[in-house]
């Protein structure tokens, strides 16, 4: 390994100005957004638990909850107002914190050298590692901002001070980690898409190893980033040391990434390109076996994450039973809910969450018609006799199509799962329908990913941002109080619960034809509308 | 008589709309406030092959892509074999093969797959002959996308169109990446395809090029058409460049009708003659004793500058039939 040196770094400081100005708008709305996201839950957490009394009660309910501890982190402190706010807005922005990082390290690095855009920078005074220092320089500043306007928001809801900056502190320090991890993964493939679905992999196993060693004795917790951040132990005695961890790992990844690229050519990976067929197979000649071919590889990564996912969540079902105990409280829960099971209620949740997503590829489907588009390869397609209709519905049908079996990834990873550690395979169909109740929440947001592309192509990112709406509304949608009428523009609020839910016919039906609808809106505007890509101003 | 320079449109009479493979009468087409069509007209006669020239940003691949149904024209009147490209898309795209300007491949997918791709979406794959040009561009098609180079890229695109059987050939600048043996091979292409009967819309930056394939040439200039016409017709319109040494010092020159740009010293004389005055200008001259003189038939080049000159001159010379910076940026027009 060599070590960087100065000249490796040369004209980083000017490649961080050109990264702050060209990403000015996405860098403002992500610092912003995400710790507006935490201090809002923060502070309808403390509006609804005005009273110790309440906090006790909350506690008790939460403390022996599997489930709860799965979604959410460990039980530290959560009979004080700071414990319940770590609690309730932990889980949901850290993740959201490391998908900041990956995304913006994603786009600075690997997506720049994929246009041919680095390659020009590399050929001016530019040293070999400047790039990403610049994009990482970036992405640690944008984490540091996170962290402070964290800090600084649960100060101001008058929350203890060390807490706050601990909590704080967890932000920057897991974005940070994150950013690095994109940082090994950019140099080892060649392609953004696989560099985002690789990290992403990296950090749903976060996410699921610390669920199930917060659930256990936490040993399995280490493993995870989330976990070092949750040991810091934000408003519960906190600790600083294993901050450590997170810094030496940090520094550790930043040094593979640093021999990676000093093994590896601009524009490659570290694997080489292997040869092509000759011709093309009978299938991809044919608009429709060409859309699968181009997406095969990503519906084939996101349906393997989703069924993991589901095959971890399955596995702990098992125990959420045996946690409720002699718990009065979580008694009391249930009797709410009737005669639901708390493992069904958990299985419905861990669902939930599979088809939220889920919905990200299903936006990422329907949205790679505009990339075509931008990136200039519809342009010659639609030069031979193949209809606008027929090319949005080629890749709308694997939009469509892909939702289903991503979803159905999911359920049957649960199913499976939750099947043979119970002994009881007839869990394979209950939660393979289960999460197909989805189906139709899935393809509204593909709907209005195709209106954006028909009539709005410059937008269809908006879409990416109605996935986050879902997201929120469906994560902390209770805790955040917010109106009955925003929440209900989520379609997720529409589709019953399953299993804990009965089924419900109108209300999914009533979603397919706004899909229907939507999509056919959108195709109806593509078609009258001017091809873009580069071209038009 | 002088010729005025453009922006004057001149459409040599003779080549009406019968039997044109495209017909577009002043055709607009605007992004927000950019005007980038602005009344163009082009005519394309079956069989022929058209070169189609304007400086970068002209409008040139925003009236292909007219053409190809992908842009919906504001105003003005557009054929394509007959049909209308917006309504009639894919039934004409059946007889015609396309050439982006900048080929742009789906990085995962081979050459080979990307050519069988295109072939068989446009129905009339001829599997014998994409092997004949694969070996004739020298492109190997198991390379995925991308790896290929932008001249690579361009080969399939070029081995993808020429492969069919289509009626028409759209070309958008298909050599700015090819080396000068494959441009060689691409004008035999052209050829061949000429001799089939076919008609090529060939727009391009290398006027060496288009003299030597096009039947008729389109100079377009801020979207609108300002010379259009045979080549020997266009010459006709043009100067000569005369570069002459006399016995005795020249003078009187600048006093003769067709003739400017004169720079004259001791023994020689440089200036430029419309063809039509070349004779009484050699006349005048002979009276100071010839000694040398060279003249410089009227190239593209020289049509291209007189329409672009003014703008151009000071920032690009033209140099081996390039127009300097045509290739430097290759994405034009957009």
């Amino acid at each position: 390994m060599t070590r960087p040196t100065a000249t490796e770094l040369t004209g980083t400081a000017t490649l961080t100005r050109l990264v702050l100005r060209r990403d000015r708008v996405r860098i403002l709305v992500w610092t912003v957004a995400v710790p507006l996201l935490v201090i809002l839950t923060a502070a309808s957490v403390k509006g609804l638990y005005p009273t110790q009394a309440d906090l006790d009660e909350a506690a008790a309910t939460s403390a022996d909850n599997a489930a709860a501890i799965a979604f959410n982190g460990p039980v530290q402190a959560l009979d004080t107002l700071g414990g319940q706010v770590a609690f309730q807005t932990g889980s949901l922005g850290l993740v959201v914190v490391a998908l900041m990082s990956m995304f913006m390290v994603g786009r600075q690095t690997r997506a720049e050298e994929e246009a041919g855009r680095t390659e020009l920078i590399r050929s001016m005074a530019v040293g070999r590692h400047a790039p990403t220092a610049a994009a990482l320089l970036v992405v640690a500043g944008m984490n540091v901002v996170v962290g402070a306007l964290v800090t600084l928001g649960l100060v101001v809801l008058d929350l203890p001070v060390v807490g706050s900056v601990v909590f704080g502190v967890s932000f920057c320090a897991l974005g940070i980690v994150f950013a690095a991890i994109t940082t090994v993964a950019a140099q080892i493939t060649e392609n953004t898409r696989v560099v985002h679905g690789g990290t992403g992999a990296v950090l749903g196993l976060a996410f699921v190893l610390r669920a199930v060693g917060d659930i256990g004795d936490g040993t399995v917790s280490w493993f995870s980033p989330i976990g070092w951040v949750q040991k810091n132990r934000p408003f519960a005695g906190e600790r600083w040391w294993p901050l450590l961890v997170a810094a030496a790992c940090t520094i550790a990844l930043i040094a593979v990434a640093d021999a990676l690229a000093d093994r590896r050519d601009i524009g490659a990976g570290l694997v080489a390109p292997r040869p092509g067929p000759r011709s093309a197979a009978p299938g991809l000649g044919r608009p429709l076996g060409l859309a699968f071919r181009l997406q095969r590889g990503s519906l084939i990564g996101w349906s393997t994450g989703v069924f993991l996912t589901g095959v971890a969540y399955g596995w702990v079902a098992d125990d959420v039973e045996e946690f409720i105990g002699d718990n009065e409280a979580i008694r009391d829960v249930i009797a709410q809910y009737g005669e639901v099971s708390l493992t069904d209620s958990y299985l419905a949740r861990s669902l939930l969450t599979m088809a939220l997503i889920a919905t990200g590829y299903a936006i990422q489907s329907a949205v790679r018609l505009r990339g075509e588009e931008a990136g200039l390869r519809a342009e010659p397609l639609l030069a031979t006799p193949v209809s606008r209709h027929q090319w949005a519905a080629s890749h709308l049908a694997v939009a469509l199509a892909g939702s289903v079996i991503v979803l159905a990834a999911g359920g049957l990873g649960t199913g499976l799962a939750y099947g043979i550690v119970g002994h009881d395979l007839g869990q394979v169909p209950r939660l393979l329908g289960a999460a197909l109740v989805y189906t139709p929440a899935l393809w509204l947001l593909v709907g209005l990913a195709t209106v954006l592309f028909g009539l709005v192509p410059r937008g269809v990112v908006a879409a990416w941002a109605a996935l986050a709406f879902c997201l929120v509304i469906g994560v902390l949608g209770e805790v955040l109080d917010v109106p009955a009428w925003v929440g209900d523009l989520s379609p997720f609020q529409h589709t019953p619960l399953l299993p804990a839910d009965d089924l419900a016919i109108a209300p999914l039906a009533l979603l397919a034809v706004i899909a229907v609808a939507l999509t056919a809106i959108g195709m109806l505007g593509f078609r009258r509308r001017d091809l873009g890509g580069a071209a038009a101003p | 008589m002088s010729v005025t320079p453009a922006p004057q449109r001149r459409t040599v009479p003779g080549h009406q709309s019968r039997g044109a493979a495209i017909r577009i009468a002043g055709l607009v087409k605007t992004f927000g406030l950019t005007r980038a069509l602005d009344g163009l007209d082009l005519t394309v006669a079956t069989g022929e092959v058209h070169g189609f020239l304007g400086p970068n940003g002209a409008g040139k691949t925003t009236a292909i892509r007219v053409l190809l149904g992908l842009l919906r024209a504001d105003a003005g009147e557009v054929e394509l074999l007959g049909g209308d490209p917006w309504h009639d898309a894919v039934a004409l795209h059946r007889r015609l093969a396309y050439v982006p300007g900048d080929v742009s491949l789906w990085p995962k997918l081979s050459g080979g797959e990307i050519i069988d791709v295109f072939g068989r979406l446009r129905g009339d794959l001829d599997p014998a002959r994409r092997d004949e040009l694969l070996e004739r561009f020298e492109l190997d098609p198991t390379k995925k996308a991308r790896t290929y180079s932008k001249g690579n890229r361009q080969k399939v695109a070029l081995v993808a169109a020429l492969a069919s059987s289509a009626e028409l050939l759209i070309l958008d600048e298909p050599t700015s990446g090819l080396d000068p043996l494959m441009e060689t091979v691409f004008q035999d292409c052209i050829r061949e395809a000429k001799a089939e009967g076919r008609t090529v819309l060939l727009s391009s930056h290398i006027l060496a090029e288009v003299e030597t394939l096009c039947d008729r040439v389109n100079i377009i200039r801020a979207g609108r058409t300002v010379e259009s016409g045979t080549l020997a017709e266009l010459r006709h319109l043009t100067r000569t460049s005369v570069d002459v040494q006399t016995v005795r010092p020249p003078a009187g020159l600048e006093t003769l009708p067709g003739v400017h740009a004169v720079r004259a010293d001791d023994h020689r004389a440089r200036f430029d003659v419309d063809t039509d005055h070349l004779d009484g200008a050699v006349r005048h001259l002979t009276a100071f004793g010839i000694r040398a003189l060279t003249s410089q038939p009227p190239t593209l080049e020289e049509l291209f500058l007189r329409h672009y000159g003014d703008e151009l001159a000071g920032e690009r010379r033209m140099t081996d039939g390039h127009l300097n910076g045509a290739r430097a940026n290759g994405g034009e027009d957009r």
